[in-house]
């Protein structure tokens, strides 16, 4: 049986195509991916990420715990509601989560991890908590649901939308987060474009979804996610890297801080095994069908593969992420096995596309 | 759903329309745009190619994944359209006049034994 969040009822009657992710019953699209991806490049749209789980981490001992925890370094978090990626470690160092942490106060961090591994994270977080932070309180929030509100227009649309939201987050950086009411809004996201990720109450959150639509934000389906996460050159967990990947093999290692004497899970296990591959982008360049994750991609220093592959609605080009050997550059031409033939890609630089504009030199 | 009746079907989502010249016109269903999404690439069989029944002859890629299209009777290609590898969305706009390929049928009565209308509903259940 799908989980179902708190918006179900409301995907099923705009007449969203629905799909199994992570365990729930999510729309994939409205009517067409494509055209929800462009709103988002060029205008303003929304998902609902409330499948995404809150957890909030109370107590005196939360940084300390946190600091081992994690394999970003909370000591980075010095301004109340300001927002970390961080990558979640076991100790060979594998990749257990992906998560935003956030710095309410300092006895009180919240983090939002995926829906798949969120079962499996308040586990481990708890088996952590006994033997490091006894007293540390792990609240999951099954009572909270997300939407997430992205494109050039996000913000402008979701004050219009949301009374005291304008004064609350007008003047909110980026990964900075505020609350006000029962809102909790951060300027965060998953496309490569500005924007909100809106926490309310579950209760709620159907009202605060008409209003973004009243305002004209578009409701978006995950496929469209899919392709802006990817042009946006973001990693999916469980996908791009898992728990037999480490960080520094998945384009991460500028999440990953070696550089601090502090000790965290994984570690020792990162500095004792030299990465031998690396995470890249690919844009094809021969016509001949779609890169996809799972092809075998050929190079002169041996075999790779696709993690992530689709179609780019923004460059109208098939584009990638792939696990390469260690010693592939940038810019070379490598190939890739689409069914029976070889077509060629190149090795560029993530992102392809970041806030409405093209990265990628595409010819 | 939209399931013409003069058309005939697979179960694995094609269509087939007989033509006055005795060839047969295939294509994919609207449940199968439907169910693959946007389209975005399109690779058909090449003029002349002989088929067998069953046989994996042409390919259509959506956004979010790609899918074998299988030739529904033996025959030989006589024609494909290209209106369909240069503009793929127009599958999504109307499954039914954006045809794929032409086949001229080994044997003339193959088609007759394929899924109607009704027998295609059923399979896909909605």
């Amino acid at each position: 049986m799908l989980k179902t969040t708190p918006l179900n009822a409301v995907h099923r009657a705009a007449g969203a195509r629905m799909v199994d992710f992570g365990g729930f019953d999510m729309p994939l699209h409205y009517g067409s991916q494509i055209d929800e991806h462009h709103a988002v490049r060029r205008d303003a749209g929304m998902f609902d990420v409330s499948h995404m789980r809150v957890v909030d981490l109370e107590g005196p001992d939360a940084r300390a715990f946190l600091r081992y925890a994690l394999a970003n370094n909370v000591d980075k978090l010095t301004v109340p509601g300001k927002a970390l990626y961080t990558c979640m470690l076991a100790e060979d160092g594998g990749v257990l989560d992906d998560l935003i942490v956030t710095f309410v106060r300092e006895d009180f961090f919240r983090l939002v991890v995926n829906a798949g591994t969120a079962d499996a994270d308040i586990a481990w977080l708890g088996r952590l908590r006994d033997t490091h932070a006894p007293t540390l309180a792990i609240r999951p929030r099954t009572d909270l649901a997300m939407i997430a509100v992205q494109g050039p227009n996000a913000r402008a649309k979701t004050w219009r939308a949301l009374p005291g939201s304008e004064a609350a987050t007008a003047e909110l950086k980026p990964f900075s987060a505020a609350a006000f009411d029962d809102v909790f809004a951060s300027r965060t996201g998953y496309t490569g474009e500005d924007g909100f990720e809106i926490v309310v109450p579950a209760a709620r959150v159907a009202e605060t979804w008409s209003a973004l639509v009243a305002a004209g934000v578009k409701p978006c389906g995950l496929g469209a996610r899919d392709t802006l996460r990817l042009e946006a050159g973001m990693n999916l967990c469980g996908q791009d890297m898992d728990a037999r990947t480490s960080p520094l093999e998945s384009g991460l290692a500028w999440t990953v801080d070696l550089v601090s004497p502090r000790e965290f899970v994984g570690k020792a296990a990162l500095l004792a095994s030299p990465p031998s591959r690396r995470l890249a982008g690919l844009l094809l360049l021969d016509g001949g069908g779609v890169l996809r994750a799972h092809q075998r991609v050929h190079t002169p220093r041996g075999d790779g593969e696709i993690t992530s592959g689709t179609f780019s609605p923004t460059l109208s080009r098939s584009i990638a992420l792939a696990r390469l050997p260690e010693g592939v550059a940038d810019g070379d031409v490598v190939e890739v096995e689409v069914r029976d033939k070889r077509l060629r890609a190149r090795v560029v630089k993530p992102p392809f596309v970041r806030n409405g504009a093209v990265k990628v030199a595409l010819t | 759903m939209n399931i013409p009746a003069q058309l005939r079907y697979t179960s694995s989502h094609e269509w087939l329309r007989r033509e006055s010249d005795g060839t047969i016109t295939v294509g994919i269903t609207d449940h199968a745009q439907g169910a693959l999404g946007d389209l975005v690439f399109v690779e058909l069989p090449a003029v002349g190619r002989k088929l067998a029944a069953g046989e994996a002859c042409a390919v259509v890629e959506s956004v979010k994944a790609a899918s074998d299209v299988y030739a529904p009777i033996a025959g030989e290609v006589v024609a494909a359209n290209g209106a369909v590898s240069s503009a793929p969305e127009i599958v999504n706009q109307d499954a039914y006049s954006a045809w794929l390929f032409r086949i001229k049928p080994s044997d003339p009565a193959a088609m007759d034994s394929l899924l109607d209308a009704r027998g295609y509903q059923a399979v896909i259940g909605d």
